[in-house]
C-alpha cells in the first residue's frame, strides 16, 4: 500500500487539532461554530472537485442535493415523522442516490454548456419546491430539528456547551470523505474519471464504461453533499430555502474553480476559507456578489484554480516589480 | 470460421452510400489493410468496425461473435483496440498514465474496492503500473514515462498511443491511418512498429491513405472506392489491379 498519499489527511488532522488548541487557549471557541459549518459545507465542496476536475463534469445544481438531504432530515424527525435521525440520514441518503440516479441518466448525456444549464435547471426546480411546499415550511424553511446522537454523550446540536465535540465530528467526517476520495482518486477507477475528462472517444474505445462511471460520480458527488446537509442541519438545528439557492450552487462551483479543480486539497482549503469569511459576515450584503466576482476572475485569469504555481511566479513577479519601481523613484 | 469477418456491412448518411455491401475477412496473425482514394468510406468502415457508428445492415464478427450492436467500451473488452487518425491521448495525464488506463480491461477494481483502498486493490494498482512500464521499455520510450502525454511531438504521440493500445492485450488491433501526419522516417518506424506487433501474434486491421506503407507491410489488402469493395488480394496483385490503378491514377 502507499502510505504516502495520506500524509496530507495526517497533515489535515494535526491542522485541524492545532486550531481547535489554539482557539481554546486564547478563548475564541465562538469561532469554532463556524469553522464547523464550513466542513459541512466543505463536503458538498470536495464531492464536487472530484465531479468537476476529475471526471469534467460540471454541476450547478449540487445545493440541491445538499437541499434535498437537508430536508429529509428536517422532515422526518420533526411535525408528524420523529423518526431517529440515523434512520431519516439512511433515509435522506437513498433518496439522494434515486434522484441523483434519475436525473443524472439522461443530462450526463449533455456535455459544456448543455450539462451546466440543464444542473442549474435541476437546481431552480429544487429551490421552487422547496420554497412552494407546506411540509417544506415554504419560506420560513424547517425549524427546531433535534439534534443527531450519534453515540451516547455524542450529538450533533448548535450551543455552546457542545461546540469542541461539534468541531471533531465534522472534521472526523470531512478526513474520512477526503481519505476515501484520496483512495478514489489513486486508483483504476479515479484514471477512469480523469480519461472521460481527457478524452471521452478515447476512453470508450479503451474499455471505460463512460456513461456508467459519469453516472457514479455524480451520484457519489450528490451523496456527499446530502451528508453534509444532514448534518449541517441537525448542527443548526433548522434549515430554509436559501440553501437550495442557485446562488448556493454557484458559490460550490467558484470555490472549486479557486480551489483549482482536479484538486481535492485546493478545493477544501478554498471552501474552508472562503465559507469561514461568509459565514463570520465579512462579505457583508455583498456575499453573492463576492463568489459570482471570483467566479468569472477565475475564469478570465487563472482557469487551473489559484492555488498553484503560476499564482505565486505571479506574485513575485509582481512583487519584484514594485520594488524596482519604489528604488526607481528614489 | 474467420477470425474477424465484415459481412455485408452498409451505412448511408442521408442519400450517401458511404459503405454499400462491404464483406471481407481477415486471418489470425495477418496485417490486413483497407484503402481507397479519398471519400471512399474507409473512415466510416473504420467507425462503424470500432462501434462508433451502428451500421444500417450487415455484421461484424470476431470468432463468430457479432460486434455490430455493441458501443466501443464494450467492444474494447472483447480484445480489440484501436488508435484514432489523429491521435486522441488523454489531457492533463502523463505518457504513464495513459498507458496505465490501457489496463483497464484487464483489471476489476470497482468503486466500492477503489473507494476503500482493499488490498486487492492496490496489488492489482502495483501491477498495472509495473505491466504499463513494462510496455513502455518495449516501445522505448521508458524516458516519457512521466512526460505530459498531449505536450509531446506528434510522432512520440502515436507511438505512446500504440503503447495504450497494446497495453489492453488486444487479440485484433485497428490502426486509423497510422501514417497520417508523420514524416518518411517517422513512418518507417511505425512501420517496423506495426511489423513487431504482428511478430507478437496480435491481428492488426489498418485503414490507410499511404500507399508505400501498405505495400510494404501487409499480407492483404482490400480496396474501397465509393463505399464498395472493388478489389482484394495481395499486395503484388492489388498492384497490378486494373480496377484499383484506374480509381487511383484516373482512367480514360
Amino acid at each position: 500500500m502507499n502510505i504516502r498519499q495520506y500524509i496530507p489527511a495526517g497533515i489535515l488532522v494535526a491542522v485541524v487539532v492545532a486550531f481547535q488548541l489554539a482557539v481554546v487557549l486564547t478563548g475564541q471557541d465562538y469561532l469554532l461554530t463556524q469553522l464547523t459549518m464550513s466542513a459541512y459545507y466543505a463536503l458538498v465542496i470536495i464531492g464536487l472537485s472530484v465531479l468537476m476536475g476529475y471526471a469534467g463534469q460540471i454541476s450547478i445544481g449540487h445545493a440541491a442535493f445538499f437541499a434535498i438531504g437537508g430536508y429529509t432530515a428536517a422532515v422526518l424527525t420533526t411535525g408528524a415523522f420523529r423518526l431517529s435521525p440515523w434512520l431519516s440520514l439512511a433515509v435522506a441518503v437513498a433518496i439522494t442516490v434515486v434522484i441523483a440516479f434519475l436525473i443524472g441518466i439522461p443530462i450526463l448525456k449533455l456535455k459544456g454548456h448543455y450539462l451546466a444549464m440543464a444542473t442549474l435547471s435541476f437546481g431552480v426546480i429544487v429551490y421552487r419546491i422547496v420554497l412552494g411546499t407546506g411540509v417544506f415550511g415554504e419560506a420560513d424553511g424547517i425549524s427546531d430539528v433535534p439534534g443527531f446522537t450519534l453515540l451516547p454523550g455524542l450529538t450533533v446540536t448548535g450551543g455552546a456547551a457542545s461546540r469542541v465535540e461539534n468541531y471533531y465530528i465534522a472534521w472526523f467526517l470531512v478526513t474520512l470523505a477526503i481519505i476515501l476520495l484520496i483512495n478514489l482518486i489513486n486508483s483504476r477507477v479515479g484514471r477512469a474519471l480523469r480519461s472521460i475528462h481527457g478524452s471521452e472517444e478515447a476512453a470508450n474505445a479503451m474499455g471505460v464504461n463512460t456513461a456508467g462511471y459519469k453516472l457514479a460520480i455524480f451520484v457519489l458527488s450528490a451523496v456527499f453533499a446530502a451528508v453534509g446537509g444532514v448534518f449541517l442541519t441537525h448542527y443548526t438545528g433548522g434549515i430554509g430555502p436559501s440553501e437550495a439557492g442557485v446562488m448556493k450552487s454557484v458559490r460550490y462551483v467558484a470555490i472549486v474553480a479557486v480551489g483549482g479543480m482536479a484538486n481535492i486539497w485546493g478545493a477544501l482549503v478554498m471552501g474552508i476559507v472562503l465559507n469561514y469569511l461568509s459565514l463570520r459576515g465579512y462579505f457583508g450584503t455583498y456575499d453573492d456578489i463576492f463568489f459570482g466576482a471570483i467566479l468569472i476572475i477565475i475564469m478570465l485569469f487563472y482557469p487551473d484554480g489559484i492555488l498553484q504555481r503560476k499564482t505565486l511566479d505571479d506574485l513575485r513577479s509582481l512583487a519584484r516589480s514594485l520594488v524596482a519601481r519604489i528604488r526607481g523613484r528614489r | 470460421m474467420s477470425f474477424f469477418a465484415v459481412e455485408n456491412l452498409s451505412r448511408a448518411f442521408g442519400g450517401l452510400q458511404a459503405v454499400s455491401d462491404v464483406s471481407f475477412a481477415v486471418r489470425e496473425h495477418s496485417i490486413h489493410a483497407v484503402i481507397g482514394p479519398n471519400g471512399a468510406g474507409k473512415t466510416t468502415l473504420f467507425n462503424l468496425i470500432a462501434g462508433s457508428l451502428a451500421p444500417d445492415s450487415g455484421a461484424i464478427r470476431l470468432n463468430g461473435d457479432p460486434l455490430q450492436s455493441l458501443p466501443p467500451y464494450k467492444i474494447a473488452r472483447k480484445g480489440i483496440a484501436r488508435t484514432f487518425q489523429n491521435v486522441k491521448l488523454f489531457r492533463h495525464m502523463s505518457v504513464l498514465e495513459n498507458v496505465m488506463l490501457g489496463r483497464h480491461v484487464r483489471s476489476r477494481a470497482g468503486f466500492g474496492a477503489a473507494l476503500l483502498n482493499l488490498p486487492h486493490t492496490w496489488r492489482e494498482e502495483r501491477s498495472i503500473r509495473q505491466r504499463s512500464l513494462e510496455i513502455l521499455d518495449t516501445l522505448g520510450i521508458a524516458d516519457l514515462a512521466d512526460a505530459d502525454a498531449v505536450s509531446l511531438a506528434f510522432g512520440k504521440q502515436r507511438i505512446v498511443e500504440f503503447a495504450r493500445a497494446l497495453a489492453t492485450e488486444p487479440t485484433l488491433l485497428l490502426l486509423d491511418e497510422p501514417a497520417a501526419g508523420l514524416n518518411m522516417h517517422e513512418t518507417d518506424e511505425i512501420a517496423r512498429l506495426i511489423a513487431d506487433i504482428r511478430a507478437r501474434g496480435i491481428t492488426v486491421l489498418i485503414i490507410e491513405h499511404d500507399m508505400s506503407l501498405i505495400m510494404d507491410i501487409s499480407d492483404h489488402i482490400a480496396v474501397l472506392s465509393s463505399g464498395k469493395k472493388i478489389a482484394e488480394g495481395t499486395p503484388a496483385e492489388i498492384q497490378r489491379n486494373r480496377d484499383v490503378i484506374a480509381v487511383y491514377l484516373g482512367e480514360d
